[in-house]
């Protein structure tokens, strides 16, 4: 990341409690799935609990690794389906991205964000250094008697000039349209794979807003 | 102070990092400087992200704002919505500000979506999110601190929660069309009632949705499960990161919450208050901070200071701030009564209360919806305003109480109708301060002077964070400064993009 490796220590590296192995047993004979919001609004991360029950039904059949949900900070062993929302938009983006593509077979965009870039995009129509002025030299609420602070600095991110959609980053295998896709749309895309059968959406479900 | 002991700490000392924070919204990381003989002398949350919003919302149609600002969250999206309808009924003379209400209907329906949303926002953050330390404790097997470890433990349990969400995200479906990012405010009202079909199976349940007094009963399970937490563990819940500072909340004109409309009413520890205005002067009163290692900012008092002047916001700010709930929400109120006895009068500063206060708000807001589902108000045709083009204004500010705390959205916009300005105060970003506050208390506490340090005291730091259920996404709408040096390559290994400035 930002440091050198010996620079620091990594809160997942360190000692921690042991799972029961019996319970880990039963979590690895399931197909292994991880996730992962990036320059988005977590919507498209929500859309998957609104599968509702049927999250329930399929977590019978999945397990799931790294991801916002779980305290799995690195994908731990090779995952079958990568599950990613939102676009790049700063070096770290790029890092998971990459990471997630060398760790799952099959990798997903998932909502508008992920496939073009959606909301955020919108800034690769102004300047940079006109959205800087505006947030934190212009801003009505910046306190007048110090000079303006730019954040910058060896612990956040350096943050790319545009907002990229992932395929133009890295491989992607599948898209799912939709700000966000519902959770119906996102089951049928996952029950799909889970059962080997070809990847489809029907009309019905498909949507673009 | 802090500044040149993390400095120095950095080349005798050791610094922690928690990359990424997990189980919250959005992208965060945390930071701990240890100097040579391991004592802490400093811990920061850094938001690592930024979209900008405020600049590309630019030459955009006024009315477009409500609809595409709330693509800031998709968890508090209703909140956003509405903040900007506040707002632009401001602009075309509508607003509080101009003293001409929208109709019963129309603040009624709003009200609606909004506690909905209060209620899926917080049912998912409270058991999808923060729940699993209750369970199997903060220094628990990290692979079971979490929903699927839920599941192994009290599939029961999780199968209630998971009706819970779905119905608080249908009754947003009924208001605002799809269960996110949906569309019901227009400047001046709403664009349409709630119907008998929705307000019935609502009320009554389906084969796939349960009714509204299960909902009841199920929304009660967060206090359940947090009193017997508390009972078993009532040392380390009480004396968690006690964090001083003020607290900040929306109020009606008895001084009790009101999450759609009000003042904004700030007391201190005591209860009394310190500050109390009406939102539209809110540039008069809020200043906001930067530091070089975080994209969100600081807000605080101009008359207090940073120090002195940083509010909480959010659920616990809110039980605090409220002497009381009214009749017609009869469970909550008693538990509201309990919460305020056992803090003895006062404010309390416990930060892990303030899931005790997200449990109590979940009760509220699902007595409040089933209420607002008898009310024939909700079916009534008188929807929008729309007043002569002479009382356009052409600024507004909308301001609301999201499940997070205070949120704000204030817009200009020129003649034609383009917005000229943007700014938004996120409840997350309010929070700033205190949440730092917390991560250094309880880096504190769990860390210093520690021979081993183990995964367990580090999630504690994180335990802190989640009591806020931050929404790193809020916090991110502004955008950073960076030299760009970042090269972007494609599948192939081909530069796509590459900057240096
Ligand atoms: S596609 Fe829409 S819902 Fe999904 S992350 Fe982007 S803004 Fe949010």
């Amino acid at each position: 990341m930002n440091h050198h490796a010996k620079d620091y220590i990594l809160s997942h590296d360190l000692p921690r409690s042991a799972m029961d192995p019996a319970v880990m047993a039963k979590r690895d004979e399931k197909l292994h799935v991880a996730m992962i919001g990036l320059c988005g609004c977590w919507g498209c991360t929500l859309s998957f609990l609104d599968m509702d029950e049927n999250l329930l039904r399929l977590l019978d059949r999945i397990t799931i690794t790294r991801s916002s949900f779980t305290d799995v900070k690195r994908i731990p062993r090779r995952a079958a389906i990568g599950f990613i929302e939102g676009g790049v938009a700063n070096e770290e983006n790029i890092e998971t991205l990459v990471h997630y593509r060398e760790n799952c077979d099959v990798l997903i965009s998932v909502g508008a964000c992920a496939v073009w870039g959606g909301v955020p995009a919108m800034r690769n129509l102004v300047p940079l250094e006109d959205c800087l002025r505006e947030a934190y030299v212009d801003s009505p609420t910046r306190p007048l008697q110090q000079p303006p602070t730019i954040p910058y600095h060896e612990d956040i991110p350096k943050l790319t000039t545009k907002v990229y959609p992932l395929h133009e980053v890295v491989k992607i295998d599948y898209f799912i349209p939709g700000c966000p896709p519902d959770g119906q749309t996102i089951f049928k895309v996952l029950d799909d794979l889970v059962h080997g059968r070809d990847f489809s959406i029907p009309a019905h479900i498909n949507r673009f807003d | 102070m802090m500044e040149d002991a993390i400095v120095s700490s950095s080349v005798k000392g050791r610094k922690l990092v928690i990359d990424p924070v997990t189980r919250v919204e959005g992208h965060g990381k945390v930071t701990v400087h240890l100097d040579a003989v391991n004592k802490v002398v400093g811990a920061r949350l850094h938001v690592v992200e930024f979209r900008g919003f405020e600049k590309f919302v630019q030459g955009h149609p006024y009315w477009e704002a409500p609809m595409f600002l709330q693509r800031i969250c998709g968890i508090c999206f209703v909140s956003h919505h509405l903040c900007g309808a506040k707002a632009l009924d401001d602009m075309i003379g509508v607003g509080y500000a101009g003293g001409k209400q929208i109709t019963e209907t129309a603040e009624k329906l709003r009200r609606l979506g909004h506690y909905g949303q209060q209620l899926q926002s917080h049912v998912t953050a409270y058991f999808y999110l923060i729940a699993p330390e209750m369970l199997f404790g903060i220094d628990g097997p990290p692979e079971q601190r979490n929903v699927l470890g839920l599941i192994e433990a009290n599939a029961e349990m999780v199968r209630r929660v998971v009706a819970l969400r779905k119905w608080g995200q249908e009754v947003i479906v009924a208001v605002l069309g799809k269960r996110m990012h949906g569309i019901s405010s227009v400047p001046g009202g709403v664009n349409s009632n709630l119907d008998t079909a929705a307000r019935d199976r609502l009320l009554n349940g389906t084969d796939d949705l349960i009714g509204v007094d299960t909902v009841i009963d199920y929304a009660q399970d967060a206090l359940r499960l947090f009193y017997s937490y508390h009972e078993k563990n009532r040392d380390m819940i009480d004396n968690f990161a006690v964090v001083p500072a003020l607290n900040m909340s929306l109020v009606d004109e008895s001084g009790n919450v009101d999450y759609y409309h009000g003042r904004l009413r700030i007391v201190d520890r005591d209860k009394n208050i310190v500050d109390e205005m009406d939102y539209h002067d809110y540039l008069d009163v809020f200043s906001e901070a930067t530091e070089e290692w975080s994209y969100m900012k600081f807000p605080y008092l101009k008359s207090l200071g940073r120090e002195k002047g940083s509010v909480r916001v959010g659920p616990l700010a809110r039980v605090n701030v409220t002497k009381s709930y009214g009749d017609d929400t009869p469970l909550a109120k008693a538990a509201l009564e309990r919460f305020h006895d056992y803090s003895g009068g006062k404010a309390s500063d416990a930060t892990l209360h303030t899931n005790w206060a997200r449990a109590i708000e979940i009760l509220h807001s699902a007595e409040q919806i089933r209420n607002l589902l008898r009310d024939p108000a909700l079916q009534g045709s008188d929807l929008v305003l729309s007043p002569p083009e002479a009382d356009w204004t052409g600024e507004g500010i909308g301001v609301v109480e999201a499940p997070r705390g205070t949120l704000l959205h204030h817009y200009r916009a020129d003649r034609e109708g383009k917005i000229t300005f943007a700014n938004m105060v996120v409840a997350t970003t309010q929070n700033n301060q205190v949440m730092n506050r917390t991560i250094a208390s309880v880096a504190d506490a769990y860390l210093s002077g520690k021979e081993t340090i183990t995964e367990g005291m580090m999630n504690a730091i994180e335990v802190g964070i989640r009591a806020y259920d931050p929404c790193l996404s809020c916090a991110t709408h502004a955008m950073g400064q960076m030299p760009l040096i970042v090269s972007v390559l494609d599948a192939d290994g081909k530069v796509v993009d590459e900057r240096v400035r």
